[in-house]
């Protein structure tokens, strides 16, 4: 049974660092597993989603070999020369609840992250949980402070609540 | 924003900061606080104060730091700005997975009525 979409409130983002060197995000999709699966990794569909388009950025590559030691590579376009480069191989590939790869933002090419996406349906609603581990604290500080193309538990959840609280 | 980070990526620094949101403290209170001897206390002070997270005055005989709230400023809208970029791509997700199930939706539900 799958929810109904109109009139319902959008399903939110989070994201929170846990750790030095992790990331975790979330994100329910009001649909069943496998499509969310083949959504999040089958190039034909990546293409249309993975560049944020209210951003001014299109998707200039998109292929991906989805299965283990396969390889992906996508690239995003700003204007006529800018050009960030993302790529990796597929570690894990289980259709529709586990998928494991590494990434590299190219022009950091010693930061490879692992990432960890679980797919967890339940009563039509599949949530989405990625885990990025990175090889350090630093090279996530970089990532994160490089917004990739544009631009956080215990001390961690602190500092999001310090943050939030002194910006407020 | 690296350097904001990886200020307040080390607990006893963010203690600190946590401690200062009050108000100013000397060296020495802030070390009395959070029980850290002066050197530790004196260490964490200064890249704090290299990362634009604290600012110095001296005051009679001792040196009073403050919290400078920019950098954190910062941060928060990078942190937010980072997970809107996320919350944009699978608004547009969204739109891929509802065309998936409209051209795979009447396959999906003839498959079912077969179970």
């Amino acid at each position: 049974m799958i929810a109904e979409r109109k009139g319902e409130p959008m399903m939110a983002t989070s994201l929170e660092r846990t750790s030095d060197c992790e990331l975790v995000m979330r994100r329910a999709f009001r649909a069943p597993a496998d499509i969310v699966f083949d959504a999040y990794t089958k190039p034909e569909y990546v293409r249309l989603w993975w560049a944020p388009k209210p951003r001014g950025v299109t998707m200039a590559q998109c292929d991906a070999d989805v299965r283990p030691g396969g390889r992906y590579r996508y690239v995003l376009a700003r204007g006529e020369t800018e050009r960030f480069a993302f790529s990796g191989k597929y570690l894990e590939v289980t259709r529709p609840t586990r998928l494991v790869y590494t990434q590299t933002f190219e022009a950091f090419p010693d930061g490879e992250a692992i990432v960890t996406v679980r797919f967890e349906e339940r009563d039509g609603v599949t949530t989405l949980v990625a885990h990025d581990r990175y090889p350090s604290k630093e090279v996530l500080d970089g990532a994160l402070a490089s917004g990739m193309e544009d631009g956080a538990r215990e001390s961690f959840e602190q500092l999001a609540q310090l943050v939030a609280s002194l910006s407020g | 924003m690296i350097e904001t980070l990886t200020a307040l990526a080390e607990p006893n620094r963010l203690r600190i900061v946590e401690l200062l949101r009050t108000h100013p403290r000397p060296v020495g209170a802030i070390g009395a606080a959070l029980r850290l001897n002066q050197p530790q206390v004196s260490k964490h002070l200064r890249v704090l104060k290299e990362a634009g997270l604290v600012t110095v005055e001296p005051r009679a005989q001792q040196r009073v730091y403050q919290l400078s709230p920019e950098p954190l400023r910062e941060l928060s809208e990078w942190l937010d700005r980072y997970r809107r970029i996320w919350d944009e791509r699978f608004n547009q997700m969204d739109d891929v997975i509802e065309a998936i199930q409209a051209k795979e939706g009447k396959t999906r539900h003839d498959r079912r009525k077969k179970r």
